[in-house]
């Protein structure tokens, strides 16, 4: 039984996506660094205070945002979660507003008034970051019916974390999507773990998306989301899938978060063997050793590094000269007027 | 001009929207080819076939995230929820995603869409068929809510609804659906948050909502033969909350009485009495009253239920005997 399983899982990783070229890869590297080094600065700011409230960050999981933001078309949708901040930035959003989005300031992606879990910039087709588990996979399915309607061939992409597939919305989205064949992609980021407790403990089935996916029609997906290359390999087939009407998928990421599940959490839960196991399994370092041996030079892999650190820091230093929100944003775009009143 | 049901009056609100605008989609379960299980949607599936009129599985929240979805990449969604009861099953997406999503994103989104349902008691369906929820809803910022109580005022607010493009929650009172009236040939459109005078009086104001409007119409026929004059108001829509109608009409007479079905307590009656309280109380001549369902479930049995919402006679007397103390 336990091979069985094992074997359905190495056949599932199977990729037959469209090939990349350096240049792209390079690009794929450029932003897994970006968001890497995005976060730990997002992560230095909260013990300075700057960041205030609650944070989600995605270190360890970078090559998933990266890998299927290089085979979405500019005018698909994203749906992230409260752990949003690298879906937002590998879709193309600038730094320097999230960041100040992070620190509460005017100049963020949403003026200060959505925070660190609730990134969206519509412009890029990051359609929201939900935080409450499992909303925004319906969600995801009435885009993807808009384009079905509308004949517009986008795709809805729509990431949640393993602890998501045991809430009824993750079920009843499955199954719309299913019978709407709805252009819509499901992507489980499996980092093993909730928050504080095992995904494994509290689910019925082992691969918590992927054994699920035969009860809505669909085949079952497993991708090792710490290689961007597998990522964007499964992405790119069933983001043509969905946009050549054939319907939904769902896809299981296998990837760990190095952090804690939140900034209240230093995730000394997880035995410390596992982590140092899944530590050797770093995306980045993986593709940085990969991309030497395509034809990248260390010193090529070095530059797209120090230029990303560079560009940190400036996001930084845009994010804190940005001000504090003016009063009147406050009574701001409630209604689509864009005030507050509901009487007169 | 024809006579029309309540229900009817659905169906006719939706396709006048339907054929000025494909932009407007409508989802729900049972709503297609069964023409709805209040036949509320009858011929909207034959006449808009299957890709705009679309049966849903028994799924509340992937309809409204459908709705949500589909707003915000510029369709004009309606969805219905069955019975307003149902809200709890997918109420997530009504607080959480729908009315807020504009606010948090600084206005980088619209929603415009409607998420139709029956609402409120009288049909013997017991505690979990018959709740009046606008007071659920109306206490959430980014939801606009709308009870009408008339067939006339369910076409011209259900098209304003759909032109609408913020969110809003219409509640179709269920012991009304039968109710039938004189309604114009052609296009109709009203206009959202504004309360409309039934019955000018000078003694007391009663302030009604949805099913109790009829109601509060009949009481001041009677409350008129025992020497009570009354102004009767239905509030129509809740937010926007037309207050300057009311506090108008309350001013005139010196006295309000607000003729609620919803469980008592935080019901709109106590949020209009607050500010009526606060706006006019020097032209007060006496008490504010507020006459509602007891803060019970409601019970299924006719006897229970009829002693539960307010009824005619306890709007007779009520207002009488406060008029007279």
């Amino acid at each position: 039984m336990a091979k069985d399983k094992k074997e359905k899982k190495k056949e599932s990783a199977v990729t037959d996506g469209p090939a990349l070229t350096l240049e792209e890869k390079l690009d794929m590297y450029r932003v897994q660094v970006e968001l890497r080094q995005f976060e730990k600065r997002a992560y230095d700011l909260f013990l300075e205070n700057f960041v205030k409230g609650t944070s989600h960050l995605s270190i360890g999981q970078e090559a998933i945002a990266a890998g299927f933001a290089a085979a979405m078309r500019k005018d698909d949708w994203t749906f992230a979660t409260y752990r949003g901040h690298a879906h937002t930035l590998a879709r193309g959003v600038p730094m320097t507003p999230v960041l100040a989005e992070l620190m509460g300031r005017e100049n963020g992606l949403m003026a200060g008034k959505g925070g660190s879990m609730h990134l969206t910039s519509v412009e890029h087709g990051v359609m929201g970051s939900y935080a409450i588990i499992g909303a925004h996979l319906p969600i995801a399915c009435g885009a993807a019916w808009s384009a079905q309607y509308r004949g517009t061939e986008q795709v809805a992409v729509c990431f949640f974390g393993d602890g998501t597939v045991n809430i009824g919305a993750f079920h009843e989205a499955l199954n719309f999507a299913a019978i709407w064949k709805l252009p819509v992609v499901f992507v489980c980021e499996n980092n093993l773990w909730m928050e504080y407790t095992r995904t494994s403990e509290v689910t019925a089935v082992e691969n918590p998306a992927a054994d699920r996916a035969s009860a809505y029609g669909l085949e079952s997906i497993i991708v090792d989301g710490n290689d961007a290359d597998a990522v964007y390999s499964v992405a790119s087939r069933a983001i043509a899938r969905a946009r050549s009407g054939e319907g939904p998928s769902l896809i299981e990421a296998t990837t760990y978060r190095h952090f804690g599940h939140s900034r209240a959490d230093p995730g000394k839960y997880r035995p410390d063997a596992e982590v140092a196991e899944w530590l050797t399994k770093d995306p980045i370092p993986r593709y940085h050793q990969r991309l030497l041996k395509e034809g990248a030079t260390e010193q090529q892999l070095v530059a797209i590094e120090k230029a990303v650190s560079v560009a940190v820091d400036l996001a930084t230093e845009e994010a804190k000269a940005g001000k504090a929100p003016s009063p009147e944003l406050l009574m701001k775009d409630v209604w689509a007027d864009g005030g507050a009143q509901w009487r007169n | 001009m024809a006579q029309l049901t309540f229900r009817e009056a659905i169906a006719r609100g939706i396709a006048q929207e339907m054929r000025r605008d494909e932009k407007v989609v409508f989802l729900g379960e049972d709503i297609a080819a069964a023409g709805g299980v209040f036949k509320g949607t009858v011929g909207l599936y034959e006449e808009f076939g299957g890709v705009r009129v679309r049966d849903t599985p028994i799924s509340e929240q992937a309809i409204l995230g459908a709705a949500m979805g589909a707003a915000m990449t510029g369709l004009r969604p309606i969805a219905e929820i069955m019975f307003a009861d149902f809200f709890a099953v997918c109420w997530d997406l009504v607080v959480n995603e729908i009315a807020k999503s504009r606010y948090m994103t600084n206005g980088q989104m619209t929603f415009p869409l409607v998420i139709r349902s029956g609402n409120g008691g009288g049909l013997r369906f017991g505690a979990q068929h018959s709740q009046s929820v606008e007071n659920w809803a109306m206490m959430i910022p980014g939801l606009k809510v709308v009870v009408p109580s008339n067939a006339l005022d369910v076409v011209g607010l259900m098209a304003a609804s759909i032109r609408d493009n913020d969110p809003v929650i219409f509640l179709e009172e269920k012991a009304l659906y039968a109710s039938k009236m004189e309604v114009p040939d052609g296009d109709i459109l009203d206009t959202l948050g504004t309360a409309k005078v039934l019955r000018k009086g000078t003694d007391a104001t009663l302030v009604a909502l949805g099913n109790m409007v009829p109601r509060a119409l009949e009481a001041a026929d009677e409350l008129s033969s025992r020497g009570i004059s009354c102004t009767v108001v239905d509030v129509r829509s809740l937010v926007p909350l037309d207050t300057q109608t009311i506090l108008r009409e309350v001013s005139a007479t010196g006295r309000l009485f607000t003729i609620e079905e919803n469980p008592r307590l935080c019901g709109w009656g106590g949020e209009l009495a607050s500010i009526v309280a606060d706006e006019i109380f020097y032209d007060l001549d006496g008490p504010l009253v507020r006459i509602t369902t007891p803060h019970i479930p409601l019970p299924a049995a006719d006897v229970l239920e009829d002693m539960a919402i307010p009824s005619v006679a306890r709007i007779v007397e009520t207002v009488f005997a406060s008029m007279n103390s």
